[in-house]
């Protein structure tokens, strides 16, 4: 499929013949991914379809065997500006081993536009504004672990846009939310679509954010199947109560201490 | 305060706050990372460096400390590339460190098992001045760095992934947070001792967390408990014949069991005052998901 005409003269993200492998598998077997400034593209696919590696080479967690990855224009191997980027990886959990507030996991998402860690009074400003936007302004200073599991990926978003990014990349943010919270979630995400963020989200449905979303490209067996307007879920996946049993990245964090 | 007379008493106290602060303040990284156990096996490691120390008959404190740092910059190397078996290759590592340590000491002229004694489990009352001077510098570097880079290393140990999208230098910072680990370990052994170092690191941390539900204050706690179970063990075993780093396990344990047991009532108290908060924030309250009742098309009733 062509790709659309842009007047910008830069891609957000261009992936080019991007191929990995986890072990000796093939997980990405040649992979286009062009997304334009301001647009919603969604990753569509089946477990193990390669949709989660694909967002992840985006970003340089996992290493392309072959091909090649621009953020704005810069090889990933150049690119610094992490701040442009607002990252929410795919958990189940904001929490670790020791207790931490909110606000404190949150903070972390700031450091980029930080100098050495400093937070002054615009950086606490816009963490305070990025825990409102997720509708968590109340619970600031209360423990994560205290948390639904909503409520934990309401924090991880926060954490994301705390820096303000110009492009939010999210892994499964919808994982184990109930629709509540995914109506809120959906809500968040307008807000910044219409302030002019960039979204390359991984989906396992489209669910609420259906109607944000322009694009979708769907991947099977690490390769691209269809790349355009969203299609309409059909069968049980148009559902609202459909569940499903996702796998956990590898580098998820394991409780195996043994004080948690 | 008869004990603060003795000038061997005085460099002890010194050592055992020194310790009591910064063991802590490492430790909550170790514990965030869910890798208590790592001072423990950088405490076997550090055995070798001791062993060494007497064969070479060069300062076994600071042969201890070259070894432990190497030892644990090779621990982080195996958790990079070898994910599979990384488990077997830190077994590997502790018991060899532990192993040759053993060989080394009696190899040598001046060592014993003896002398391997006061390394495995404290003594404080032979902290030498020289002693004082290393103890200090190291504590130093180590408060410098689990200070200054709270915001990085709380980063990191928070979400590895994440830390590395925000453009941290994590291997950096893991390294950094594994030779502060082992630095740590090399100062608290003539206080605790090499087996019980790591006690020091993980119990007060959570006995902090039985209590505290943000890092700031789980930090500032643990350091205040390590402070407080330090300075009480040795003045304990100035006037009782107990060893120091024992009993300063034991308190901390004590003091562990304690904030337990404290917890439960407080977390239901804070529940109690956060309850009328809660009520206004459910999301039910936000986005009406669920219409009321459905109007009857055709006049049926119930």
């Amino acid at each position: 499929m062509p790709e659309p005409e842009s007047t910008q003269p830069d891609p957000v993200i261009a992936l080019r013949g991007a191929t990995a492998t986890l072990g000796a598998r093939p997980v990405l077997r040649g992979i286009d991914l062009t997304v334009h400034r301001g647009e919603v593209a969604a990753l569509l696919g089946a477990n193990g379809s390669g949709k989660s590696t694909a967002v992840r080479s985006v970003i340089g967690q996992v290493p392309l065997t072959g091909g090649s990855v621009e953020l704005f224009g810069t090889p990933l191997r150049r690119f610094r500006s992490w701040a442009r980027i607002g990252y929410v990886p795919q958990r189940t959990t904001a929490a670790s081993g020791v207790p931490a507030t909110i606000r404190e996991v949150v903070s972390a998402g700031r450091l980029s536009r930080t100098k050495l860690g400093l937070l002054r009074k615009a950086d606490r400003a816009a963490v305070d504004r990025a825990i409102a936007l997720v509708g968590l302004a109340d619970r600031a200073g209360d423990s994560v672990s205290a948390l639904s599991g909503g409520q934990h990926q309401r924090v991880l978003i926060a954490r994301a846009l705390a820096a303000e990014p110009e492009l939010l990349i999210m892994d499964e943010p919808m994982a184990g939310v109930d629709l509540a919270s995914q109506e809120i979630l959906a809500e968040t995400l307008r807000e910044q679509v219409a302030s002019g963020t960039t979204v390359l989200l991984v989906l396992h449905e489209l669910g609420p954010l259906e109607p944000l979303i322009d694009r979708a490209i769907v991947l099977r067996d690490g390769c691209v199947m269809h790349d355009g307007p969203p299609p309409k879920a059909v069968g049980q996946h148009a559902l609202p109560g459909h569940d499903h049993v996702h796998p956990h990245a590898a580098s998820e964090p394991v409780r195996t201490g043994l004080l948690t | 305060m008869e004990f603060l007379q003795p000038p061997f008493m005085q460099r002890a106290l010194l050592a055992a706050v020194l310790v009591g602060v910064i063991a802590p303040a490492v430790g909550i990284y170790l514990v965030q990372r869910r890798q208590a156990l790592m001072g423990d096996g950088i405490g076997h490691i550090a055995m070798t460096g001791v062993g060494l120390g007497f064969l070479l008959s060069t300062s076994p404190v600071w042969m201890a400390t070259a070894v432990a740092v190497v030892g644990s910059i090779v621990m982080e190397l195996v958790r990079w590339y070898g994910r599979t078996r990384g488990d077997i290759a830190l077994a590997m590592l502790f018991y060899g460190g532990m192993a040759g340590g053993v060989l080394l000491i009696n190899l040598s002229d001046t060592g014993s098992n003896a002398n391997l004694t006061s390394y495995l489990f404290g003594s404080l009352s032979t902290v030498s001045s020289e002693d004082i001077t290393a103890i200090c510098l190291l504590a130093a570097f180590v408060l410098l760095v689990t200070l200054g880079l709270r915001r990085q290393l709380f980063a990191v140990s928070q979400d590895e992934e994440f830390a590395r999208v925000t453009g941290l230098p994590v291997r950096a910072l893991n390294l950094l947070i594994a030779v502060t680990a082992a630095v740590t370990v090399t100062v608290a052994m003539r206080v605790v001792g090499l087996l019980l170092v790591s006690a020091l690191m993980v119990v007060p941390v959570a006995a902090a967390q039985q209590i505290s539900k943000s890092f700031k204050v789980t930090f500032v706690l643990s350091v205040v408990i390590g402070t407080a179970v330090t300075l009480a063990g040795t003045v304990t075993s100035y006037y009782q014949d107990v060893p120091p780093g024992a009993t300063i396990v034991l308190l901390a344990i004590g003091v562990f069991v304690v904030l337990t047991l404290l917890a439960t009532p407080l977390a239901r108290r804070r529940a109690r005052s956060s309850d009328t908060v809660s009520a206004e924030c459910t999301l039910e309250g936000e986005t009406p998901e669920v219409p009321a009742a459905r109007p009857a098309t055709n006049g049926v009733r119930v």
